[in-house]
């Protein structure tokens, strides 16, 4: 009963995609582990974190399409949340180091050893815990989307004005978190890590863990996501997207809708964020450069937004084009990004799955034209047992 | 603070003004609709037709003067969420759907339900609500549009659907602002035929400039002029009135 409620709710291609994420999650890591060295079907040891670092990048902009695609927020600092989620789980993995850091102090950290600090500022206390580390890995984004999302929408800052508000909060944390006495490790940011959950954090098991994790964390995030458009809310939201003074005149509080969107999408960036230090064995201020926040943006436009599933697709594919080109021609990577940006904007407007569906609009129609040569009856009525119309799931 | 209104008087406007950069767009106006009625404004562009909706509405605040509703609530101090939820249904001039949605989503999303967001996400549809929406559906003569984008659909077919979105509301006042703007003559008819249907169990306020489509209504009448009431009474009445001659329908 339950079971066939949710099915009803989450609609097929949710489970399907659902589906092959864990299928990904149990025979990767099979494979890099189970089979031996120099078997054609292994995954090398060095792409299970490099995969793993890609779909944490995919949940990223899985959580930007729900405010941008569906809500119509044009977030242009989703990276710092992202990056918050990675220095909480940093600040845990850094005093998983214990006593055996350069200092060997079997508290502080070496970076505040080095600055003569005597004792844990208090915002450290707890990070010794995983289980705190990762409470706070939700908690810190989701606080900070909250106030911010507060503010803002409350003063119904919307358009250009928040997406430039946006940037300037990821720009202002960049700075804050380059400064030494911030008490997160300034420029270098944290590293050196050694254990995770009493495991070294390299080992190719620890690895292909993290990996499994990364690919459940997007699974669990696209069936909540996928929950979440294919009900009324979903409806309510691109109802405030399209025509906000509409859905207020109906009585709906616009700004609780974006405000609890834009937490939650914090909440699960952060999340990636955690998953992806470990993978990447760094954390630095870096990652709240605006730029970053920027590349979420275009992976979300490359792959389709609004699709849920094309946010995915487009943050694997340019972030592996990213991982190629930087190798092998590191200078023509930016203006490259910068040209497929203005491509998409102008010739692929709903992405790459925009562009697939009409492929598939188009065979759709051929095949039916053709049937009705042949003198057969037209497909009858789309059934209305779907609450969501196709045509709206492939293009809102 | 509260006021104590008649018993049959369901807005009251006392005294409105509102000045935009020391323009007044409503001077001193006063109104008042009763309970059940229906009541048409017109006047010239500009009289401060939509303005008066948009202070009822919570949009816009006056400079001073009453707004009350229905036992004398006090609308000047609500947002436009919380008038909306008090029963106060509005259709803009320019025709306002969910354009990427369907007919039956928007008025899914207009029917009177809990607007929370967890009520929203965890809204299950039902059959009195499907009901609901069918019903509406025929009354809007949207029926066959049902699946079909909002976007779709005709000017005027917008306009109706968003007359319907206000139904589904089951507001107790309805502010109509210009319905009819930009339709073809049998829409027109089917429109005032429509809104007759609509306030035989309804309190409606409509702004229109058609007069044809105002006799069609056969309800009393208000001539706004400048922000404020220039004559009021049967549409005979009003269009005999030589002011209303000299400042409206004579140019
Ligand atoms: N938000 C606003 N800012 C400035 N002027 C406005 C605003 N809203 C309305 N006005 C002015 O107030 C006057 C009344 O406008 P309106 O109420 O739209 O007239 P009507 O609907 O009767 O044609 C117009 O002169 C209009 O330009
Ligand atoms: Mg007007």
């Amino acid at each position: 009963m339950i079971a066939a409620g949710l099915y009803h709710r989450l609609g097929s291609r949710a489970l399907w995609v659902a589906g092959i994420l864990l299928a990904v999650a149990v025979l990767a890591p099979l494979s890099n582990l189970a089979l031996p060295e120099g078997h054609a079907l292994r995954l090398p040891n060095h792409m299970m974190p490099l995969l793993g670092k890609y779909l944490t990048y995919a949940t990223l902009a899985l959580a930007l399409d729900l405010v941008w695609g569906y809500c119509g927020i044009l977030s242009l600092g989703h990276a710092a949340f992202f990056a918050l989620g990675g220095y909480a789980m940093g600040m845990h993995l850094m005093r998983q180091i214990g006593p055996y850091g350069v200092y060997a102090n079997p508290v502080l950290p070496d970076f505040m050893v080095f600055l003569g600090w005597k004792e844990l500022p208090w915002y450290w206390l707890g990070f010794d815990q995983f289980w705190f580390a990762a409470l706070m890995t939700m908690v810190v984004p989701g606080l900070l989307a909250f106030l911010f999302g507060w503010l803002a929408f409350k003063s119904r800052v919307t358009g250009v004005y928040l997406s430039i508000i946006t940037q300037a909060m990821t720009y202002a944390l960049m700075l804050a978190f380059f400064r030494n006495d911030m008490g997160f490790g300034g420029n270098n940011g944290l590293t050196g890590f050694r254990e995770i959950l009493g495991r070294p954090i390299a080992a190719p098991e620890t690895r292909a863990a993290l990996f499994s994790a990364s690919a459940i964390l997007l699974a669990l995030c696209f069936l909540l996501c996928s929950l979440i458009v294919r009900s009324k809310l979903g409806k309510l939201m691109i109802a405030v997207r399209d025509a906000e003074s509409r859905a207020r005149f109906l009585g709906y509080r616009a700004d609780h809708v974006k405000l609890f969107v834009f937490t939650l999408s914090a909440m699960m960036a952060g999340l990636a964020g955690a998953l992806h230090t470990p993978q990447v064995g760094i954390i630095n201020p870096g990652a709240f450069d605006p730029g970053a926040s920027i590349e979420v943006v275009i992976w979300a436009a490359v792959g389709g937004r609004g699709t849920l599933i094309g946010p995915i697709l487009g943050a694997g594919l340019v972030s592996a084009g990213k991982s190629w080109f930087t190798a092998s021609f590191p200078e023509i990577w930016l203006f490259l990004l910068g040209g497929l940006f203005v491509f998409v904007t102008l010739f692929m407007p709903k992405g790459i799955l925009g562009v697939l569906a009409s492929i598939r609009a188009g065979w759709a129609a051929r095949r039916a034209s053709a049937r009705k040569q042949a003198g057969v009856d037209p497909d009858p009525e789309p059934s209305a047992a779907d609450p969501i119309p196709a045509a709206q799931e492939a293009a809102p | 603070m509260s006021k104590v209104l008649p018993e049959d008087c369901l807005l009251y406007l006392d005294g409105v003004t509102v000045s935009f950069d020391g323009f007044r767009a409503l001077n001193s106006l006063s109104l008042v609709l009763k309970r059940d009625e229906l009541q048409a404004i017109i006047g010239p562009n500009g009289a401060g037709k939509t303005t008066m909706m948009d202070i009822v509405t919570g949009k816009t605040r006056p400079d001073s003067g009453e707004v009350y509703f229905e036992g004398g609530i006090d609308l000047t101090r609500k947002s436009e969420t919380e008038i909306a939820n008090l029963g106060i249904g509005r259709k803009f001039q320019k025709p306002t759907v969910f354009e990427s949605q369907t007919v039956w989503d928007n008025l899914e999303l207009a029917l009177k339900n809990p607007r929370g967001v967890f009520a929203s996400w965890f809204y299950r549809s039902n059959p009195a609500d499907e009901a609901r929406i069918r019903e509406i559906l025929d009354l809007v003569r949207l029926g066959s549009r049902r699946n079909d984008l909002a976007a779709d659909l005709s000017h005027g077919q917008k306009q109706w659907l968003e007359i319907g979105m206000l139904l589904a509301q089951a507001p107790r006042l309805l502010l109509v602002d210009e319905p009819v703007a930009g339709m073809t003559d049998a829409e027109t008819i089917e429109t005032s035929r429509l809104l007759k249907e609509i306030a035989q169990d309804h309190s409606v306020l409509v702004v229109e400039h058609d007069m044809s489509f105002v006799r069609d209504l056969d309800c009393r009448v208000t001539c706004l002029a400048e922000g404020a009431v220039l004559a009021q009474g049967s549409l005979d009445h009003v269009s005999a009135d030589p002011l209303v001659i000299e400042r409206y329908l004579g140019r």
